[in-house]
């Protein structure tokens, strides 16, 4: 059975009367990479802080290792924090850095100089050893700051937005690297970030944080293809909602919709009942156009006028407006063959997608 | 961690008890001497007496507190003209002699300045370097009575402190946003314009600051009146170095200090209130 | 160089010229064989053997310098340890606490120093080293606290929750991690604090006793009474010595850790 490392139970946070967490409930699961993802100022920093120690919560439990860790200061929890700053002590060489964990908890010297020798080695550093700081270049410094904190075998290491301060090409470097050494290290990460493609390409689980609450947690797959909420949606990825209601029910997971006056058959992994009032949310990808003329039976397709063609290099953006002046985005990989691409601002087309492609959501205001 | 909580109590602890007592205690008491009263034996008993302040209203005071203001006024104002403009070219300067430049001014600043006012007696005396030069270019027939006279005081007094009033203004230029006067000149103003509207708002607090940090000091400096002046020259400061030390009337000092503590805080309230949009307030 | 340039330069030049001319004077004057005319009379030596065959100054000397010495360590320490703490912590009374300090640096010295000389009355403290050395202590912590939190605050603040994250008690990071950082503005305190104290006039002239003559008051009576050659000597070795510290601290300010 999979531990525990870390679970919240109940956990609010309250700064000047002004709440930044609302009923917290989590479990994180040894040896995975979590990530905490949310809009700025959604709390997820904060979250971060509880769990290492820097904030306590005004009500709930924390657990670590299955021991309340209420009231222990940072350094007694066995979890340490990689800060996004790096916070590397300038004056330190590389090796004192990685070092000073180790010394203040009065481990012996030769037993340091073996340990940080194997993280020097693990994030390939070792002859970086006598440098400073200033003289390593961000990349460096971040792996040095992993180093430094990891050399002290913590239950879990805790990443506040590492990668912000990097630029986009040694982000995407970084962000590989960073899920090897996990895997690596063997330790549980907890990673925070708003940056929703960096949560879905490093994460073993997804926790989506908006205005303080959990609104979901999954495998990146299952909060992108199958957001629980609008407010998942929306944030994660490009979205197009459409206004619906059931019109009837086949053994729970089988549905008729009307949208825009349209029947069609979808799949709804709620259960629904008729006469309910939906959003239902499809990605641009999975959104399929169509030359009037191509189209036989456009039975369950709206029709709609391409506003805008967008060319981004693998992929064509469609804008389109619908009958009813609702807007959707259609993205399609380009090919450069085929000539059924070639729109023009101005074409009528038909609109539509693969039936059970969509998330049908509860009608939300 | 129960050691950390003890080492942050101590370290509060001293610092405290050291403000107490030499930063709060004093002052306090001088307010108390201001009211007390004083005898051939005691420099300072009771009974509690508002006398000294009534005894400020008295003519040679009134006079010496006017001329002092006066003086140390004229001084401030001309250390101002001086040392804005001053402070502007360097502030603004990106040459990399900058720092060596800064460095001449601030060794000035740290260094004694009775010696630096013992300095300029060779220069402004009836025989001194100014005098000789003038003469030599017959601009002058007659060495300038300067030594021992208000202006040698004025001149000494600009001369101490014109890097006091330099410092703080040159911090402010410096944090000058330069897109802000770009703006203004995008926008048609001129040269003269953008520095009355724009810059010297702008700059402000460093004005107020450096005029604090000169005026106060010019009122109060007793050994520049002392050497410089002369016997004649007394200015506040040597009104209050008199009553402790020669008088032995604490209790007057006393009320003279008083005095001055008050028109502290009025300068540093119009300093607050003028700085007040500010949120980063810092030591000047 | 065009007009703006040609016109700072020379309004800087000029500027210059009036803060280091009288000093330059002095300097020279003190090599001046003569005793009070201002024309050159040759190069000597003569006024600074005769400053160092001087027994009382030597006294004096030795007293400021000692002062200073101890004044310094005093302002530095007490200083840094309060710097730190309004760096670090939040408790009641900080505010008031910055507060204090802005009021302790604009206040005129006249009034320091008449406000401490009825404090060690009010104690009974007898007025000699002890009571100087409180003064000056007194008067360079402000300085010393300013300098030390400029440079604090320089500090990417990460740092101090990454120690206590890896287990560093407040003293540990006190000795490993800020004196260490600090240790170039401490370095610059020390010495600018040294300079106040071996130039302070105003404040000594209040609470300084006769069996412990200072250099700046035996300086202030030398003027006074108009021994001239000498004092040119004096004052240039002064001037030296302190302008030599400021330059140091200066340095020691400019370097990057």
């Amino acid at each position: 059975m999979v531990k525990n490392v870390v679970e919240l139970r109940g956990v609010y946070k309250s700064l000047h009367d002004h709440e930044i967490l609302h009923d917290i409930n989590l479990e994180v699961r040894e040896g995975e990479f979590l990530t905490l993802l949310g809009p700025s100022g959604c709390g997820k920093t904060t979250l971060l802080r509880l769990i290492s120690g820097f904030e306590t919560p005004t009500s709930g439990n924390i657990f670590i290792d299955g021991k309340n860790v209420s009231g222990l200061p940072p350094h007694q929890r066995h979890v340490h924090t990689v800060f996004q700053s790096y916070a590397l002590f300038p004056h330190m060489t590389v090796f004192e850095n990685i070092a000073f964990g180790l010394r203040c908890q009065k481990v012996p010297l030769p037993e340091i100089k073996e340990r940080v020798a194997n993280v020097l080695r693990m994030v390939k550093l070792e002859k970086y050893a006598e440098r400073k700081p200033s003289q390593l270049s961000g990349g460096q410094q971040q792996r040095v700051a992993i180093a430094r904190a990891a050399v002290n075998r913590p239950r879990v290491l805790l990443l506040d937005e590492p990668l912000s301060a990097l630029d986009y090409r040694l982000r995407k470097t970084m962000q590989i690297e960073l899920k090897q050494l996990q895997r690596t290290l063997g330790i549980t990460f907890i990673f925070v970030t708003h940056d929703q493609e960096e949560a879905l390409s490093m994460s073993d689980r997804v926790v989506v944080i908006q205005e303080g609450c959990i609104e979901q947690v999954g495998t990146p797959r299952q909060v992108y293809e199958e957001p629980g909420t609008l407010k998942v949606a929306t944030f994660i990825g490009e979205v197009n909602i459409f206004a619906g209601e059931i019109m009837s029910t086949e053994n729970g997971k089988h549905v008729t919709l009307r949208i825009l006056d349209k029947l069609r058959k979808a799949k709804s992994t709620r259960p629904c009942t008729p006469g309910e009032k939906v959003h239902v949310v499809v990605r641009p990808e999975d959104v399929r156009v169509w030359n009037l003329h191509e189209v036989e039976d456009a039975t369950d397709m709206f029709t709609g006028t391409v506003e805008e063609v967008i060319y981004k290099g693998t992929t064509v953006d469609l804008i389109v407006r619908l009958a009813d002046n609702t807007i959707v985005a259609a993205t399609e990989f380009f090919d450069e063959d085929d000539d059924r691409l070639e729109y023009k601002i101005g074409s009528q087309i038909w609109v539509s997608w693969t039936p059970g492609w969509e998330v049908i959501l509860p009608h939300e205001d | 961690m129960k050691t950390d909580n003890h080492f942050k109590s101590l370290s509060l602890s001293v610092i405290w008890a050291w403000m107490f007592l030499f930063a709060l205690l004093p002052f306090c008491l001088v307010i108390i001497a201001s009211l007390m009263s004083h005898n051939e034996s005691d420099l300072i008993t009771l009974p509690t007496t508002l006398a000294n302040y009534q005894h400020l209203n008295n003519s040679t005071y009134i006079r010496i507190f006017e001329k002092s203001f006066v003086i140390a006024g004229i001084s401030t104002l001309l250390c101002l003209i001086i040392g804005y403009p001053f402070a502007y070219i360097i502030a603004r300067m990106q040459s990399r002699w900058k720092s060596f430049l800064l460095l001449l001014v601030i060794i000035p600043f740290w260094t004694s300045s009775l010696i630096r006012s013992y300095a300029l007696i060779a220069i402004i005396k009836a025989k001194g370097i100014l005098n000789s030069l003038l003469i030599a270019f017959g601009i002058i027939d007659q060495p300038l009575a300067i030594l021992f006279t208000n202006y040698a005081v004025m001149i000494g007094l600009i001369y101490n402190l014109l890097p006091f009033m330099i410092l703080p203004i040159m911090t402010n230029v410096e944090r000058l946003d330069q897109r802000l006067i770009d703006a203004a000149k995008d926008l048609g103003a001129n040269r003269f314009t953008t520095f009355r509207k724009i810059i010297i708002p702008l700059t402000m607090p460093g004005i107020i600051a450096g005029s604090i940090l000169v005026f106060l000091p010019a009122m109060t400096i007793f050994y520049i009146p002392d050497i410089l002046g002369g016997a004649k020259s007394i200015m506040l400061g040597n009104l209050i170095q008199n009553q402790f030390l020669i008088s032995q009337n604490w209790p007057m000092g006393s009320a003279f200090s008083a005095v001055l503590t008050l028109i502290l805080v009025t300068l540093i309230l119009v300093h607050v209130w003028v700085t007040r949009g500010n949120k980063k307030r810092e030591w000047l | 160089m065009n007009t703006t340039t040609l016109r700072n330069s020379t309004y800087l030049s000029l500027i210059y010229l009036f803060f280091y001319i009288p000093i330059i004077v002095l300097i020279v004057y003190s090599f001046n064989n003569t005793t009070f005319s201002l024309v050159w009379h040759g190069f000597t030596w003569r006024w600074y053997v005769d400053l160092f065959s001087d027994g009382d100054l030597w006294i004096a000397t030795w007293h400021s310098f000692f002062l200073g010495i101890a004044s310094a360590t005093g302002a530095t320490f007490l200083g840094m340890l309060t710097a730190v703490s309004l760096y670090r912590y939040r408790f009641p009374g900080r505010n008031f606490l910055n507060g204090l300090i802005f009021i302790l640096i604009l206040s005129p010295e006249i009034v320091t120093g008449a406000a401490l000389l009825i404090l060690f009355t009010f104690f009974h403290l007898p007025l000699g080293f002890m009571s100087l050395l409180l003064a000056h202590i007194c008067f360079c912590i402000p300085f010393v606290i300013v300098t030390t939190y400029s440079r604090l605050i320089s500090f990417d603040k990460n740092i101090f929750e990454a120690a206590k994250d890896l287990g560093a008690s407040d003293f540990i990071i006190m000795i490993r991690i800020i004196l260490p950082l600090l240790s170039p503005a401490l370095f610059a305190s020390w010495l600018l604090s040294f300079t106040l104290s071996l130039d302070d006039v105003i404040i000594s002239y209040f609470v300084s006793g006769p069996e412990f003559q200072i250099l700046p008051l035996q300086i202030y009576s030398m003027v006074r009474s108009g021994i001239k050659p000498e004092i040119n000597a004096l004052c240039s070795v002064l001037f030296c010595v302190t302008v030599t510290m400021v330059v140091l601290a200066q340095l020691a300010l400019r370097k990057k850790t």
